[in-house]
């Protein structure tokens, strides 16, 4: 038991004298400002339409001046250049491969860069466009490798020689000049066409001409008659005419007649294959003296012409 | 208003503002769309419970306010005002409709009754409404306002008791009402102080009813019980049975006036008397409590009166008469309404001041002894500041926003109300006739 005094001690800790504290209440203002902030459109407005507004203001204000607009080009400018002009980018060797000497030669002239330049400023598809005009050039490929512009180049192969009347020149398969010959003796590997209109017919040409290889010892060359049909002109001064379609099989047919009956052997100047049935030779005149003399019916009159 | 509650839940916030003398509690409630949940995990509507979440809430020291009515307009606005921006800045979200409660503005109940022949056998609906409409309007006194009216009660010929009269065949249909009137001036101040602060009223109950509503559990609405919501100026009383409050009243005492009791006895500020009413009040001194000395200081400057000590059964002592005549008040007013008769007498203690020590224990000595005391419903969201018992009339409002009784009968006013020659009558006239 604890005397009764002892228990007054037990009290709790001493109420501490309240101040009463400002009132809290927000103003009127305050409390519509809280209130209007508080509303969706308002606050969207601040958060994002208003610095948007500021930003696009201050930058328009700022380009509205001309020379500002003009300072700023030419920081940009002046950036561009100085990153173009890095040694990264620096372009010094030209190398052409798979071009003949002469071709080679020309586009090395015809190439309107002077190196070293920056990769930027070649206009590559300009520069493939240039060579690719040339008409030695079949196909190019143009590109930038670590420094160097390496152009590789695919020339044209001449199939065949056209003559014509200012000069001898080079065709490709196609018909595609090539170049000019001085003289004809300078290529004697490669066939002669000549006439209007053979540089379109190349392709028939060349065909007529390979099913007439047993004959290319003695064959002079192709003559395009009329820009519709093939000559084909032997030594000896003896011409086979071909006919306008079908002229490969009519040389084949010649081919066939030669073997059979020894037809080419024979002394006439023309052999018209232009009629596939009715194959016709124009005899020379010793021929045809020949022929009225063995028949018997010799005239005067090849003898006076 | 109406309207106006139907358009702040479609717009899905609404707020809650319980202006009490005390304190003034603001509640943000946010309505997703009803029955949000009811397919999710089986969870009925629940009155509308689970309609709403608390996404705000504050509290302020009330100002200006006294016996439950507005005494001085500005100080409440500021009050108010302070409440709603708190609750806003923690709702983040911004308010523009509120639902009010006043507690005091002498509530006065009246019972009414109506009845009328059914024309057809089957009840309609425009039969309740001719029920309604035949209640005879009591003499509420002027300047006062209906706040409350709820068909209670519907009878059918010799069936009484129904809820729900319509499709049932019958005779007459009689319908018993409760009808609760306030001070007309009193609600106009509020509104005022609402309005003045931008918002919009949603609308408005009464203190007593909407804290039944929150700390009544079902079987005690539905069997009879009376909530004594315990204010800081004003302690209401209502009484449900069958779900309906039948009664409502107010004793114009509440905890304020044991704060000032104990200011008054012991010689010390307001502040300090809440404070040893909060910490060491209480209403059944016992032995221990002669010898437990409370220091009540003062700011005087003199030792001797700073250093005063009082037992806590001295505060006991002055507490307790002031409780006794509050409870006494309201056995008056129990009696008065009759509350004996109801097959259940359950009593329910809420508010503020039901939190002192021992109530319990002196309220079933006074009033009979079935009481327990209440707490408010929980409620999604609301934070565990705002669950206490003082809370039970916000609660309660919440719940009466998003499920309002007085919505149950919500009928057309019948044909006979309107002018001869409305345009409404010939419609209905060539609908009963074609």
């Amino acid at each position: 038991m604890r005397p009764l005094g002892a228990a007054t001690l037990v009290a709790p800790p001493r109420p501490a004298p309240r101040v009463l504290h400002r009132d809290p209440a927000p103003s009127r203002m305050r409390y519509k400002l809280n209130r209007l902030w508080l509303t969706p459109l308002v606050r969207g407005l601040a958060r994002i339409g208003l610095p948007l507004v500021l930003i696009v203001g201050m930058f328009g204000l700022w380009l509205g001046d001309a020379g500002q607009r003009a300072a700023l080009a030419d920081r940009f400018e002046a950036l561009k250049t100085q990153i173009q002009s890095r040694p990264e980018f620096e372009v010094s060797l030209l190398r052409i491969e798979g071009a003949s000497p002469a071709v080679d030669a020309a586009i090395r002239t015809m190439l309107p860069v002077t190196l070293p330049a920056s990769s930027f400023a070649l206009d590559l598809g300009r520069l493939r466009a240039t060579i690719a005009s040339l008409d030695a050039v079949a196909t190019v490929d143009l590109r930038v490798q670590k420094g160097v512009l390496a152009v590789q180049v695919v020339e044209r192969v001449p199939a065949v020689l056209w003559r014509h009347a200012a000069g001898v020149e080079m065709l490709d398969a196609t018909g595609h000049r090539i170049a000019t010959v001085i003289s004809r003796d300078l290529r004697p590997e490669l066939p002669l066409i000549a006439g209007e209109g053979a540089a379109e017919a190349v392709p028939e040409a060349l065909a007529v001409l390979a099913a007439a290889a047993p004959l290319l010892a003695r064959a002079r060359g192709l003559v395009r008659i009329g820009a519709r049909r093939w000559d084909l002109v032997l030594d000896r001064d003896q011409r086979i005419l071909l006919p306008e379609t079908g002229a490969v099989q009519a040389v084949e047919r010649l081919l066939a007649l030669d073997r059979a009956e020894d037809l080419l052997a024979r002394d006439f100047t023309h052999l018209d294959l232009r009629l596939a049935a009715r194959p016709t030779l124009r005899l020379s005149v010793d021929a045809q003296e020949e022929f009225l003399r063995v028949t018997g019916r010799a005239t005067t009159s090849a003898v006076n012409r | 208003m109406r309207a106006m509650r139907k358009a702040a839940i479609q717009r899905g916030v609404i707020a809650i503002l319980d202006v009490g003398t005390s304190k003034i509690a603001c509640l943000v409630l946010r309505f997703d769309g009803p029955e949000k949940l009811r397919s999710a995990d089986g969870v009925g509507p629940m009155a509308g419970q689970s309609d709403f979440r608390v996404i705000g809430a504050a509290t302020t020291r009330s100002r200006g306010v006294r016996f439950g009515e507005v005494d001085t307009m500005a100080e409440t606005e500021r009050a108010i005002r302070t409440a709603v921006q708190m609750a806003q800045k923690m709702a983040n979200v911004r308010v523009d409709h509120v639902i009010a409660c006043i507690a005091g503005a002498q509530p006065r109940s009246y019972g009414l009754a109506g009845e009328v022949e059914l024309h057809e056998g089957q009840v309609g609906e425009a039969d309740v409404a001719r029920a309604l409409a035949a209640c005879e309007m009591p003499d509420i006194g002027p300047a006062r306002e209906v706040l409350h009216a709820h068909p209670v009660n519907f009878a059918l010929d010799h069936r009484s008791g129904l809820g729900d009269p319509r499709g049932h065949v019958g005779q007459r249909l009689a319908v018993d009402m409760h009808l609760l009137a306030v001070e007309a001036d009193a609600i106009q101040n509020l509104v005022f102080c609402i309005h003045r602060c931008d918002l919009e009223l949603a609308g408005i109950a009464s203190s007593a009813y909407v804290a039944g509503i929150a700390a009544l559990v079902e079987d005690e609405q539905e069997l009879g019980a009376a909530c004594i919501d315990l204010g800081g100026g004003i302690s209401g009383v209502s009484v449900f049975i069958k779900k309906h409050m039948i009664f409502a009243d107010a004793v114009r005492m509440g905890g304020e006036h044991i704060t000032s009791d104990i200011s008054k006895g012991l010689q010390v500020p307001v502040s300090v008397a809440e404070r040893l009413k909060t910490f060491h009040g209480g209403v059944q001194a016992t032995g221990m409590d002669d010898r437990e000395m409370i220091e009540i200081g003062g700011d005087s400057g003199d030792w001797e009166k700073d250093r005063r000590r009082v037992s806590r059964a001295e505060l006991i002592g002055i507490m307790r008469p002031r409780v006794e005549e509050i409870l006494e008040e309201l056995r008056a007013l129990l009696d008065a309404a009759g509350f004996d008769s109801l097959p259940s007498q359950q009593i329910v203690l809420t508010g503020g001041a039901s939190q002192i020590p021992g109530l319990d224990g002196l309220a079933a000595r006074i009033l009979g002894h079935n009481v327990r005391l209440g707490r408010p419903l929980r409620v999604q969201g609301l934070p565990q500041a705002a669950t206490g018992a003082g809370f039970a009339s916000a609660v309660g409002l919440a719940l009466f926003a998003a499920h309002p009784q007085d919505e149950w009968w919500d009928f057309e006013i019948p044909a006979e109300r309107y002018p001869a020659r409305s345009l409404k009558k010939a419609v209905r006239w060539f609908r009963d006739n074609w």
